[in-house]
């Protein structure tokens, strides 16, 4: 794909984040959507392509009254939006449609209308990880770590310094959810979730949604906000099965989706103002570190922990507070994706000064997909 | 009210062979007749070459603890934390998850690399899960 073709030209998340008790996972969809509607000046009749994940495309468009003639369902997990910013350009630069919406939302924490997740027991999945007790992501998303732990010499502390500083970045954020500071000393003492991960390297389970609008560079410059390009994109899957990774020391969808976006944007890692590694757990951030190329994966832990993330250090990095302290509905992709948008617009809550490419990585399932982005400013 | 159940696998075509063995008290495996590649999970055809001459044979049982968590919460129904779940590296190369027995649920007692050997945990008179205990000697 060419890079600097399409552009983000709304952006969005729900009105409130955190809990959201009167208001259903499809209303927050349409909620965030409106917003991000507003943000760019358009009508809901101005929408020609559409792309969700979880929610159908058909029911959020039903909802809202949107008549698409491009439509795209990918659902991969919390990525699935940083996937559906990768199609919407391809689509657009294709002249399939030309504005296009794209949303998430989940009553994570309220649980109001949202749709069940379920492994069938003839599943693969069923039958061969669900019978070892595994039970939602905390059991299985850091499966890999003590084996990535063991390889690199990685430690407990440094793992643990991760929570630290994206804590430090949600404290200039109005609307993260947790604000308070805290200690390397304080997240080793919090309670012990899955060993080696305790609360605090865990991310947190809220309510809320985002919403973006994609069109041409070329209109792009009609629209009220300052554009946001799409630089480059990369895309991948891997299996559902965390116990069939190719590997723990590294993650294969990391490894494909994050390089792809490189080279296509034409950047070197130098040319990164910021970053946002989708946080779920702990861990992420080393594992995307080291997968898209910043640095060898042992210097991964050492970086974060020596302080080289956080605000005013060299590489910002999840400068929302990211899923461990800033919101994490469950899909958190979206909210990594909107706080890119937010630094290239230049109106973050804890701006980089300057900052005119942002790297934008997620993950889905357990390590089962990722996509990542690279957004600029600058044509 | 009976006490909640773990997990019961569900066989499919593809997979029953699998846990036809785990009740006869081995671990099948698939090879590639075409390219050799041993694999798991099971499926008629080979995810390297794709080959479907590919044959059923016994694992060995052996392994090595090639990582795992110590869920605390939420727990599993079925299990008592804090429980262990473990990805167990087979000597023929393909990775599963598993539960160790025989062993305390600890970091200190669950030490990666620990020499593993299957078990075998009857479930119901259909399903037998393979399980992993510190190998002997």
């Amino acid at each position: 794909m060419r890079k600097n073709q399409v552009a983000v030209v709304g952006a969005a998340e729900t009105t409130e984040l955190g809990v959201i008790p009167n208001a259903s996972q499809l209303q927050l969809h349409a909620d965030a959507a409106l917003n991000a509607i507003a943000d760019a000046g358009l009508k809901l009749s101005d929408i020609d392509g559409f792309a969700t994940a979880v929610e159908t495309p058909q029911q959020v468009c039903h909802y809202l009254g949107i008549k698409p003639t491009w439509v795209d369902g990918t659902s991969v997990g919390g990525c699935s939006f940083m996937l559906h910013v990768r199609h919407a350009a391809a689509a657009i630069e294709a002249g399939l449609c030309k504005t296009v919406l794209i949303t998430h939302a989940e009553s994570g924490k309220s649980m109001i209308g949202k749709l069940p997740r379920s492994t069938p027991a003839d599943s693969l999945n069923g039958q061969f990880e669900a019978p070892y007790g595994v039970y939602g992501p905390p059991s299985m998303f850091p499966i890999p770590v003590l084996r990535f732990m063991k390889t690199y010499g990685i430690t407990h502390e440094q793992l643990a310094s991760v929570a630290v500083v994206q804590r430090e970045w949600a404290a200039k954020n109005p609307r993260a959810m947790m604000k308070d500071p805290i200690t390397v000393t304080d997240v080793l003492n919090s309670r012990m979730i899955a060993y080696p991960f305790r609360l605090l390297q865990c991310c947190l389970v809220t309510d809320g949604g985002g919403a973006l609008i994609l069109t041409s560079a070329d209109r792009a410059r009609d629209f009220p906000r300052k554009p946001v390009y799409i630089m480059g994109t990369g895309e991948s899957v891997e299996t559902p099965m965390v116990s069939q990774m190719e590997t723990f020391n590294s993650s294969r969808a990391f490894k494909t989706a994050g390089p792809l976006a490189f080279k296509e944007a034409g950047i070197a890692h130098k040319d990164v103002d910021h970053l946002m590694i989708y946080d779920a757990f702990a861990h992420l951030p080393l594992f995307g570190l080291g997968d898209l190329g910043f640095m060898p994966y042992e210097e991964t832990g050492r970086f974060i922990a020596d302080g080289n993330t956080r605000p005013g250090a060299k590489l910002p990095l999840n400068t929302n507070g990211g899923g461990l302290s800033y919101m994490h509905s469950g899909m958190y992709g979206m909210y990594a994706l909107q706080e890119s948008v937010r630094q290239m617009r230049g109106i973050a809550p804890a701006q980089v000064p300057n900052a005119k490419i942002s790297v934008c990585h997620g993950v889905g399932g357990m390590f089962a997909a990722s996509g990542t982005i690279v957004f600029t400013n600058e044509r | 009210m009976a006490e909640p159940q773990r997990a019961r696998p569900k066989p499919t075509p593809e997979t029953q062979h699998f846990w036809d063995g785990t009740k006869a008290g081995e671990l099948r495996l698939q090879r590639c007749d075409a390219c050799a590649h041993v694999y798991f999970p099971p499926r008629p055809f080979c995810p390297s070459c794709a080959s479907r001459k590919v044959s059923i044979f016994k694992a060995s049982g052996k392994g090595f603890l090639y990582s795992y968590v110590i869920n605390h919460r939420p727990a599993a129904p079925g299990f008592t934390p804090p429980y262990a779940i473990a990805v167990v590296e087979l000597d023929e190369g393909p990775r599963m998850m598993s539960n160790i027995i025989d062993c305390p649920q600890t970091p200190e007692a669950l030490e990666l690399d620990m020499k593993l050997e299957v078990a075998f945990q009857e479930l119901d008179d259909k399903i037998t899960l393979p399980v992993f205990r510190p190998a002997k000697g």
